[in-house]
């Protein structure tokens, strides 16, 4: 080849031939860039893999529950059939259970009974007042053990740890493994967990109450967040004058966000508690304090929104003789819809985990009953697995765990219908 | 005469149609002003952007507002619908006549005035809403239209002067935002006339289309120029000439010369318009 076929010296080619220090510097420092982003990114992946790997081991077991078979004669001398409520169902279950072991003494007797759960005589109970019809006959009932014994089904407590550090004691472990061996003992769904209301006994205590509080309270937050935080956001954003009290305005939004939520319960506690009377511990006063919480976000993200719908939208609105109203509600509002849902559902989510200013004003109470109403006391989920994380018993720590899982599955269904509604109303045009 | 204040809404269409018929006698006579502005200043803030412009607008002309870029010819334009009074920083200072109304004087409504001036943007803006919907908004907010057949029809002519009306009838109801460049920009224009405006604005209507749009709406200015007073800003003197009777050239602020499009273009009397339409700056 001969110099006249040659780019000229100065083309590109040539550049990149000659090894330019200061491009290779700028290469490897974007590879940099982009190993360090991937290196964050598979912290978070291995930290979010761990927390849900704990989770997940520690509360499986609490999605079954070990019953026991049990045999019972309803006989109408026991049970009026005219007020089944009234009959003494502890003594009926209790010699019902004695009655299927063949050797029963004075100091084997309390052994035995402590095996069963206190859920046995209140399941009879229920049933007996549901279908009286049954009063004459004889069942088998499946009724849960108590949870010292599900600890040894589930293998957290075996014989292997001396007697004086368990309480069950050898003799109920040998007992129960003889039913086992009888087939009498049986593991199935724990239903309780979700139709029942909290309780002492953690084979009882099921997380009812918590999602009815839970429910009632996002539903006040939501009621009252989403129409203000909107009505705000629309008048900052299109209405209100830019002057220095906006600016103040918009300042004050921006930190109240910022604002520990614990302040929140404590101003909850002392306006809607001491100063306006309201009870404690129900759901209407939760929500409210979840709402003043929730408000900032809802109006920031609604704020953004209308930010982002082109002016040439409100343009074109004007232009035609559309007012300031007609033009935000006929046009901007509606394209500014998915962002606003967006940002109300996370808003609602993060209101669902909140649990310090629940804290506050007492929906951590221990409440065996699930709330009827907004004005009856209740507790929440987030509280709820405050609870049971404080309790001493065994059973409450797996319990703990599968509370946190369902809080956490409610935070996935509406983080996924939030992004589900950004989609589906975005590609409406 | 069209009056703009709130409580002549009512009778705002029967002003409207009265303008019409006079407008029809006046057709033929040249240089009734429809629009009047008199030492019209604006500010952006401390910025002036419109300096002591003062400048008659005819009826049933097109009138092209052309400059070099950040003159002030769409600001001047907006002041005319009052587009301006969105923009916090604005400030208008003069008088601009409509019909002998002062549109900035107390008790104007905007909005009313904005029914009766249409205005079409530089870049198409549909709503993103149907087609139909498009057309049918603003007579519909204005309650021009008493039942569903009237709108249709109202929707329909507008969309045939338009020259959209063959491209779009079978799919009314698809997203005015699915149409090319062009007809988005022809649905503009049928949105305007839709409310039966007096006076047209046109911010640069083709500066987004290709050759064959622009000369279909070209085309329709021309046409829509029997029944409105069209105003246009654009920046190709070959549309200021081609579509314009009156020619008024905007540099740094001031109105520097206005008049006839065809004596602006051959003979220019300031230096400065003159160097603009020869391409020697600009
Ligand atoms: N919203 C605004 N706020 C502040 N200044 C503005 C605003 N709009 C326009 N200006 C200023 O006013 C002057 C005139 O702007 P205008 O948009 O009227 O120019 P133009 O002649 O339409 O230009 P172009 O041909 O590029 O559209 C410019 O200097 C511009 O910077
Ligand atoms: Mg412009």
């Amino acid at each position: 080849m001969t110099d006249t076929t040659r780019p000229p010296a100065s083309g590109w080619a040539d550049e990149a031939n000659r090894s330019n220090i200061g491009l290779k510097r700028r290469h490897a420092r974007s590879r940099r860039l982009q190993g360090f982003g991937i290196g964050a990114i598979a912290l978070a992946i291995l930290m979010l893999g761990t927390l849900l790997w704990t989770m997940v081991s520690t509360g499986y077991s609490a999605f079954v529950q070990t019953h026991l078979s049990v045999e019972v004669t309803l006989s109408p001398e026991e049970i009026d059939a005219q007020s089944p409520g009234d009959a003494n169902y502890r003594d009926i279950m209790q010699r019902a259970w004695l009655s299927s072991f063949d050797n029963v003494t004075e100091e084997n007797e309390g052994d035995l009974l402590s095996m069963l759960s206190r859920g046995a005589e209140l399941q009879l109970r229920n049933l007996v007042i549901d279908d009286p019809s049954l009063i004459g006959q004889t069942i088998q009932m499946e009724v849960p053990a108590a949870d010292d014994l599900d600890q040894v089904e589930k293998g957290f407590v075996s014989r292997a740890t001396p007697e004086e550090y368990r309480i069950v004691n050898d003799r109920q472990i040998e007992i129960f493994y003889e039913l086992k061996q009888d087939g009498r003992v049986s593991t199935p769904f724990n239903t309780a967990l979700f139709t029942e209301a909290d309780s002492r006994f953690p084979e009882l205590a099921g997380l009812k109450g918590a999602l009815i509080g839970s429910f009632f309270a996002l539903l006040v937050c939501f009621v009252l967040s989403f129409p203000i935080g909107i009505a705000a956001a629309i008048y900052l954003e299109e209405f209100a004058p830019k002057n220095r009290w906006t600016d103040l305005i918009e300042v004050n939004i921006n930190n109240l966000a910022a604002v520990p939520s614990i302040v929140f319960g404590l101003l909850g506690l002392a306006v809607f508690i001491g100063f306006l009377g309201f009870p404690r511990s129900i759901p209407l006063v939760g929500g409210m304090v979840l709402a003043l919480m929730t408000l900032p976000t809802i109006i920031i993200s609604t704020r953004a929104a209308l930010k982002a719908v082109p002016p040439s939208v409100r343009e074109a609105a004007l232009g035609v003789g559309a007012s300031k109203l007609q033009t935000v509600l006929h046009h901007v509002l509606p394209l500014a819809l998915p962002g606003i849902m967006t940002g109300t559902i996370i808003g609602m989510a993060q209101a669902l985990g909140e649990t310090a200013p629940l804290l506050l004003i007492g929906m951590n109470a221990f409440i065996t009953a699930a709330p009827d109403s907004m004005m009856s006391p209740s507790t929440a989920l987030p509280t709820q697995i405050y609870i049971w994380a404080d309790s001493p018993e065994r059973g409450f720590t797996a319990r703990t765990s599968a509370a946190i899982m369902v809080l956490l599955g409610f935070m996935i269904i509406m983080n996924g219908i939030a992004i589900y509604l950004r989609k589906r109303l975005e590609t409406r045009w | 005469m069209a009056n703009f204040h709130t409580d002549a809404l009512a009778n705002s269409g029967n002003g409207t149609a009265h303008a019409k018929q006079e407008g029809a006698k006046s057709a033929n006579t040249r240089g009734v002003a429809k629009i009047k502005a008199e030492s019209v200043n604006v500010f952006y803030g401390e910025n002036q952007a419109i300096k002591n412009v003062s400048v008659d607008i005819d009826e049933r002309q097109v009138t092209a507002f052309i400059g070099p870029s950040g003159c002030g010819k769409s600001t001047f334009l907006r002041c005319i619908n009052r587009m301006n009074d969105v923009i916090e920083s604005c400030r208008i200072e003069g008088r601009i006549l409509i019909d002998d109304n002062d549109i900035y004087a107390k008790g104007v409504d905007p909005v009313i005035l904005r029914s009766h001036i249409g205005m079409v943007f530089q870049k198409p803006n549909p709503f993103p809403k149907s087609i139909y919907e498009n057309v049918a908004y603003g007579p519909k907010i204005h309650g021009r239209t008493r039942n569903k057949s009237e709108l249709d029809s109202v929707v329909e002519q507008s969309l045939r002067r338009a020259g959209l009306w063959d491209e779009v009838k079978d799919r009314l109801a698809q997203p005015g935002t699915g149409l090319s460049g062009g007809q988005q920009q022809r649905l503009c224009i049928a949105r305007a006339i839709a409310v039966d405006p007096e006076v047209i604005l046109m911010d640069e209507p083709c500066s987004a289309l290709d050759p064959i749009a622009t000369a279909r709406v070209e085309e329709l200015i021309d046409e829509l120029r029997q029944n409105f007073t069209i105003v246009i800003v654009t920046h190709s003197m070959q549309q200021a000439a081609r579509v314009s009777q009156k020619t008024a050239f905007f540099h740094l602020g001031h109105l520097v010369e206005e008049g006839p499009t065809d004596r602006i273009f051959t003979n220019p009397e300031d230096k400065r318009t003159q160097d603009y339409i020869t391409g020697r700056f600009g």
